[in-house]
């Protein structure tokens, strides 16, 4: 039915259309995203300018500074810690979302609602309040006291256990809804046939469910595991500096150490990393469906 | 028959007692956070007597307050941008460039790492010699939001019904007349749905705003950064409780509001 309404419309009018409105953005997005991504491409291969900034002259050298250990022990701490952070958040959100299917639908609309209220406060709060509940004079170990269970305070903040839990309570909300979403679709009959037939609920769980929500539960890992990897903050307030991320070392090199080129290049290491595992995701994705039918 | 439904029974016991830890986890540090805004004194600790002070301190003249009025002019300049290219560029690419590609593009920004981008416009206006500031996170905000507000529109331009604006053209309107008194109005709520979400994320927005930002333009969630790292603040306190309150009540409006808005005329 559109064919005859767009041949009112002549060319020319169609073209002014397409220019204005995809022209005007489009330049802004090509100045303001495009041009900074390929800055960040091309001063990787720039020489670190005196204070900050580059000099435009082709190097490699910053791409031989990644072979130093330092970098490979925080980019291996890094993935370990984002890849843990993932781990909890799904192992939580499975749990979470499993019980959630007891409640009416209505239930569940509330409790998804419920889920997304702190996760709608500033993350820097959320944050913050675990440095009050962690902290050596905190509320955790003031209860602890008080009921004598312990008699010196445990020391909770600044350590990378910390960092993980602080990581898993702000970022839970993105695995738990894309799961929820997924779930939703699921025909709890599934799983009642597969039990009623004899088999254990893990094995139900395993053969029924699990690959059904997988691709939910492989966008939320996506979710979760990008800002933890590029989280600078947490690892500051909650690890206080002792625990050192790439996003950490991606903030050093542009606001402390004034090595720019160098920050570009572990940046890209950092894109590289999330290409890759959007690439992964994708293929599991397509393998799953591709299998099902 | 007993068997299966008290392990029914046994299961929803312990499926409540697993959202009941849920939301404990989820929730306590928040109220803790605002049971101590009210403590007179500085300890997070001890109960200290019933104060508003540190409420007056969190909202009299000081770097929580000049964070706030930044972070409110970034939030409304950016939104104002993000809303009016991103109509153009969704209505663009809705009309004019249908293939997956371009709606995968129009969308990209909002999907890239943050701290990636916010390097990047730094590098930007290192290169070109620029001064940054309050601009360059204006810009920098702008030019995600703009995918955000480009994607909740592309969602309702996909659902809308084309009769109208067929009916519309076919009775002789122009086509400007076709798009401010049809396209337009259906697609309202989908706009001001956009506009909240991006006004939202520019609110808490942190890392594009600390690498693109000069220290006297700093936003809300960075001066809270710097004053909280060096230990517990109780008008931060304050303030939390204050946006938790709002935040509360903006997602309730939402709820009630822009979703049945949005949803309305959903096939």
């Amino acid at each position: 039915m559109t064919k005859p309404v767009r041949s009112y419309r002549s060319r020319q009018t169609r073209a002014v259309g397409a220019i204005l409105t995809l022209g005007i953005p489009g330049l802004f997005l090509l100045l303001f995203v495009a041009v900074p991504l390929g800055v960040v491409l091309v001063s990787a291969f720039f020489k670190r300018g005196r204070i900050g900034g580059f000099k435009p002259e082709f190097t490699l050298e910053n791409f031989a500074e990644l072979t130093r250990p330092v970098y490979a022990q925080v980019l291996g701490s890094s993935l370990l810690m984002s890849a843990t952070v993932t781990l909890i958040c799904l192992v939580v959100a499975y749990a979470a979302v499993w019980a959630m299917r007891t409640l009416t639908p209505r239930g569940r609309i509330i409790a998804l609602v419920a889920i997304l209220i702190p996760f709608w406060t500033s993350f820097l709060i959320r944050a913050y309040a675990w440095m009050l509940l962690l902290g050596d004079a905190g509320t955790i170990n003031g209860a602890l006291q008080l009921f004598g269970v312990i008699e010196t305070p445990l020391r909770m903040l600044y350590s990378p256990e910390a960092v993980i839990l602080v990581l898993v309570y702000l970022y839970l909300p993105l695995m738990i809804l894309p799961l929820a979403a997924s779930a939703e679709g699921l025909d709890s009959s599934l799983g009642d046939a597969a039990r009623n037939l004899g088999a254990s609920p893990w094995r139900s769980f395993r053969t029924v469910d699990l690959p059904l929500t997988l691709p939910g539960a492989l966008t939320g890992a996506v979710l979760v595991f990008v800002p933890s990897m590029s989280n600078f903050v947490v690892p500051d307030l909650i690890g206080g500096g002792r625990v050192l991320l790439i996003g950490n070392v991606i903030q050093d090199q542009f606001l402390v150490a004034r090595n720019w080129p160098l920050g570009s290049v572990l940046a890209l290491v950092l894109l590289l990393l999330l290409v890759l595992l959007l690439v992964a995701q994708s293929m599991v994705i397509r393998r799953i469906q591709g299998g099902s039918k | 028959m007993s068997a299966p439904s008290m392990s029914k029974t046994g299961s929803k016991v312990l499926s409540r007692i697993a959202l009941a830890l849920l939301y404990i986890f989820l929730y306590v540090p928040i109220i803790v956070v605002i049971v101590m805004s009210f403590n007179s004194g500085r300890s997070v600790l001890r109960w200290e007597g019933f104060s508003l002070d540190w409420y007056v301190k969190a909202f009299s003249p000081g770097p929580l307050m000049s964070g706030l009025q930044v972070t409110l002019i970034v939030a409304l300049a950016s939104t104002a941008i993000a809303v009016v290219l991103g109509t153009m560029l969704a209505i663009g690419v809705h009309r004019y460039a249908r293939g997956p590609l371009a709606r995968s593009l129009a969308t990209l920004p909002a999907f890239i790492p943050d701290i990636l981008l916010g390097i990047g416009i730094l590098s930007m206006f290192g290169l070109a010699k620029a001064a940054i500031g309050l601009h360059s996170v204006i810009l920098a905000h702008a030019s995600f939001e703009i995918a955000i507000v480009a994607a909740v529109l592309l969602a309702r331009l996909g659902s809308m019904e084309k009769s109208l604006e067929e009916a519309s053209t076919n009775l002789g309107a122009s086509g400007t007349t076709t798009f401010m008194r049809v396209v337009l109005p259906q697609l309202a709520p989908a706009i001001v749905a956009g506009a909240a979400l991006g006004f939202t994320l520019s609110l808490d927005e942190f890392l594009m705003a600390f690498f693109t930002t000069s220290t006297n333009s700093q936003t809300l969630p960075i001066q809270i950064y710097s004053m909280v790292r060096f230990g517990v603040t109780p008008e931060v306190n304050a303030l939390a409780a204050v946006m938790f309150v709002v935040s509360l009540g903006a997602v309730l409006l939402a709820q009630r509001i822009v979703m049945p808005l949005m949803f309305r005329r959903k096939p």
